[in-house]
């Protein structure tokens, strides 16, 4: 059987809309050397690295190649996973797999992107299937409001829900997220006065495009205590890439995708009450109506409670289950990125290294990754009394 | 280590301009595999696509053959890569004990973009992309500075190819299967000094899979497993300038790993047959020395001798190799497939009499600036 | 545009992918291109750990990972370590019309090569090892061809 697997550092760059002072290696190499020295390690420590991003938007071939310069992988096993939006996320899943093989003991985990060096729309666009999608998609934002408009019409959750997740997200950022890209607060009367990007989500429903690089080192268990007095247990992970096309996905009120992947992390890591087990979750949404659709896939309500579970409040700092206090995708999305932020942000938590956006007591987080068309991922973080 | 084991094994023809698509291309060798397998879609666990953004032209690329493999009704994942990394990503998966039998499947239609563009685009965009380095003109860089170094000839590159397109002709797979002479290479139009066209691999299309299972499935499922004994990935440097181009350090820290782990202490006598990752000819020879089949600088003298003809001991790319058909991210998934069938007793005319171990390449990035390997066992 | 192949009854769709890219140049590389645009003076690198110097300057060191802080001027001559001649033609990417000439250049004083072309030279007297020097494009334009081509000495 394989190896338990934890999580020893993390490290990520003041995430920006445009990064002008470095390229792309050079940003890898900060979020990189933050992650070694919050460990005390050196490259020579690492047995391997895993690093991803999405490549049109900064149009490099064999990023794995090009990125060795970066993160100093000179003679090391490298190694790229490309998966879209949930490319952050496959790309911790695959170090948690590496060192959960035995074949490797300390891997490094590498997501970044420069969207300012490209048109993000543009490239996004360029996922479509181009006989029969790519004309007439409009980017990322066409299915995320073809799905929020689904959820309204069946379960009467509004605009001004949205805005709540809005609020609550670019608020955390703000005030307690120095690394986070947007850190201005807002309010759901601001979101509702914003322009419609493509109805019926607005300009302040959306997340913003971001230069940033995160570095998250994961390290079989034994080896983990010597490194990190405190260190995140990898209790589960989940994964489901169902469909292709936008109209294969019928149902698109939720994400189905989302309720396979939390179902097969939450088997792993024994969690059958996700809304009292989980102390933080730390959700891609890349859109604010998402935190209000959604919730259920994680099996936080029942289904079409997500309006009234955002309503509550719970999800807020100071509620029962805090959702992202980094201030999550609506604040940075860097996208090779933005879903191994979640993984570290919610390791982070565990590992009560998590700063002014700290929730107190965390035992356990939930970071999920998200990606066009519909793809979920799903890590479980546990603290060291989750190990049997 | 547990063992791991590929048990079912298909590729498609290679051949430039295939009329099929991508996703056709894959339910194709997806089938092919489960079929060699004796097993159904329903069998299959989870899986690894290796797709490329560029190459296929289209960003999420692994979306084109998600459907075609079977990957939307499994947990699945997709590494940008040789095929060689994607049968890691697999092994990863197994050995995590999360995961059971997997399917791993690589492909590209090397035909339907311009391949001097898209590796251009391998090239750093602020430094040396602008000079139009690619494919072809950087490894004619590292040719150069090989055979200058070690005294190579362009008779002994030329050698290589003789004999892989000869081999390709036993291959009914192979794309360029041709009857040449060293003449033919010599005079055939030259691409970039010292590459000529006969030196360097064709435009292709295709597409490879395996299925990969931990060792009690395997006794279970199938007659003939094949081990995976050994295996080592490693990168060398980034920038051109920065790596000395005729060394072979990096390659050979990837096979020590894959040696070690297989307890190969002799290679050039342990190993029956190598299929390694040719895309030019030169690139045959640096790679016997890396994989220690003859010391550094030794390589060109190595080809002269007959050793790697398919007569001699230790035959290399009977299949006709990646110079007689070069489908990008398929290829190194195509080398352990015909190290698999080799080691089967079931490579038919280019079988290798009583080869039971077998070696495996893949390549990664401009002029070999990564390296996978594997040993495969009966 | 979807055509149709003949009467083979195979369809084949053509498109292009027109996507605009800005990128960072960063630090090292930013000044890099200021020295030779405004000065005409070609800069690396040296790495605190191992002493290596590289051309062109970089972040960080790739072999030991560590920050490069101390830059040093290069002269603009040096030594061929390999060439090619490049002989096919791809207009959209290639800085010249072929046959060029593209090779690695160690500079006097670096230890790492600079890719870059060869020019004002018969492709018969092009050898490895020998020595060549910069020539420097009229109207830079901060990228590397302000350096237009290094010449035989």
């Amino acid at each position: 059987m394989g190896n338990r697997v934890s999580i020893v550092g993390v490290g990520q760059t003041h995430h920006r809309s445009k990064n002008t002072e470095c390229n792309g290696q050079e940003l890898i190499g900060i979020a990189v050397r933050r992650a070694l020295e919050s460990t005390g390690l050196t490259m020579n420590d690492i047995d391997a690295v895993v690093v991803g991003n999405m490549d049109h938007f900064e149009s490099i071939n064999y990023v794995d190649m090009w990125s060795v310069m970066g993160f100093g992988g000179y003679m090391k096993p490298v190694l790229k996973v490309t998966t879209g939006g949930t490319t952050g996320s496959a790309v911790g899943h695959a170090a948690f797999y590496h060192v959960a093989s035995g074949l490797f003991d300390v891997v490094l985990a590498v997501g970044w992107e420069q969207n300012s060096e490209s048109d993000t729309t543009a490239a996004i666009v360029t996922h479509c299937e181009p006989l029969i999608e790519r004309d007439f998609y409009g980017g990322a934002i066409g299915g995320l409001a073809a799905q929020y408009s689904m959820y309204m019409d069946k379960y009467g959750a509004t605009e001004e829900d949205a805005a709540l997740v809005s609020v609550r997200d670019r608020c955390n950022a703000a005030r307690y997220n120095p690394y986070a890209h947007l850190r201005k607060e807002i309010t759901v009367e601001e979101v509702m006065n914003s322009a419609y990007i493509s109805y019926p989500l607005r300009l302040l429903h959306m997340c913003p495009r971001s230069d940033g690089a995160c570095a998250v080192i994961f390290a079989r268990d034994d080896k983990a205590e010597a490194i990190s007095g405190k260190p995140a247990r990898v209790l589960g992970v989940g994964s489901s890439h169902r469909s292709t096309y936008l109209g294969d996905e019928v149902g698109l009120a939720g994400l189905h995708s989302l309720e396979i992947a939390a179902k097969e992390a939450y088997n792993m890591a024994g969690i059958t009450d996700p809304y009292h087990q989980i102390d933080v979750a730390e959700m891609y949404l890349p859109a604010a109506s998402a935190g209000v659709s959604w919730m259920e896939g994680m099996g936080f309500c029942d289904e079409g409670g997500g309006p009234e579970f955002i309503r509550s409040g719970v999800t807020n700092m100071d509620g029962e289950l805090p959702i992202n206090p980094s201030g999550g995708v609506i604040s940075t999305n860097c996208i090779g990125a933005t879903g191994l932020i979640r993984i570290g942000e919610g390791a982070l938590q565990v590992m009560g290294k998590a700063e002014a956006r700290q929730v107190p007591n965390v035992e356990i987080a939930a970071a999920t990754g998200f990606g066009g068309c519909f793809w979920s991922d799903v890590m479980i973080l546990g603290s060291s009394k989750y190990l049997d | 280590m547990e063992k791991v084991a590929i048990i079912g094994v298909g590729q498609t023809r290679y051949e430039r301009n295939n009329p099929c698509s991508h996703d056709e291309m894959a339910f194709e060798v997806t089938n092919k595999a489960l079929e060699d397998a004796g097993l159904t879609i329903a069998d299959i666990d989870n899986s690894v696509t290796c797709t490329n953004d560029f190459w296929d032209g289209r960003t999420i690329s692994c979306m084109t053959i998600t459907d075609a493999t079977g990957s939307s009704r499994v947990p699945t994942t997709n590494v940008e890569g040789d095929g060689t990394y994607g049968v890691l990503m697999g092994m990863t998966r197994i050995l995590s004990g999360l995961h059971d039998i997997t399917l791993v499947v690589a492909q590209s239609k090397g035909s339907i973009g311009e391949p001097n563009l898209i590796t251009n685009a391998i090239f750093d965009p602020v430094y040396d992309r602008i000079l139009g380095l690619d494919a072809v003109n950087s490894a004619a860089l590292q040719a150069k500075r090989y055979m200058t170094k070690y005294g190579i000839t362009e008779g002994q590159c030329a050698r290589v190819s003789v004999k892989n397109h000869k081999n390709a002709k036993k291959n009914p797979y192979a794309q360029l299967p041709l009857d040449i002479t060293v003449e033919d290479v010599l005079s055939s139009r030259p691409l970039a000094d010292p590459i000529k066209l006969l030196d360097a691999s064709p435009v292709s299309d295709g597409a490879c899979a395996v299925i990969l299972a931990r060792e009690s499935d395997a006794k279970r499922i199938c007659r003939k497993p094949v081990w995976i004994k050994g295996v080592g990935h490693c990168s060398d440097m980034y920038h051109l300038g920065d790596r000395d181009l005729s060394d072979v350090s990096v390659l050979q820290t990837a096979v020590k790993k894959a040696y070690d782990m297989a307890g190969i202490k002799d290679p050039k006598r342990e190993i029956h047959v190598a299929e390694v990752y040719e895309a030019f000819s030169y690139m045959e020879l640096m790679w016997m020395e890396g994989l220690g089949f003859c010391e550094r600088g030794r390589a060109g003298k190595l080809m002269d001798s007959g050793f790697t003809q398919m007569e001699g001991p230790l035959p290399v790319n009977p299949s006709g190799g990646v110079l007689s058909a070069h489908p990008v991210l398929a290829a190194g998934l195509a080398r352990i497939v015909e190290g698999v069938l080799q080691v089967r007793g079931e490579a038919e005319d280019r079988q290798v009499q009583g080869a039971s171990v077998a070696l495996a390449h893949g390549i990664e990035g401009a002029c070999g600036q990564g390296h996978c390997v594997y040993v495969l066992e009966r | 545009m979807t055509v149709e192949l003949g009467n083979t009854g195979t369809r084949l769709h053509q498109s292009r992918i027109r996507l605009r890219y800005n990128w960072w140049v960063g630090k090292s590389m930013g000044r890099f291109y200021r020295e030779i645009k405004e000065k005409r003076k070609i800069w690396g690198n040296k790495c605190p750990v191992c002493g290596l110097v590289y051309v062109p300057p970089k972040e960080n060191c790739p072999r030991c990972f560590e920050e490069m802080n101390e830059f040093v001027e290069l002269g603009d001559r040096g030594r061929l370590l390999t060439y090619t001649v490049v002989r096919y033609s791809v207009p959209l990417i290639q800085p010249q019309t072929p046959p060029y000439v593209m090779g690695i250049i160690k500079l006097d004083g670096a230890d790492t090569g600079l890719t870059h072309l060869v020019g004002e030279a018969d492709l018969e007297d092009i050898e490895v090892g020998m020595r060549l020097e910069a020539v420097f494009r009229e109207n830079p334009q901060g990228n590397l061809l302000d350096i237009k081509y290094f010449k035989p000495i």
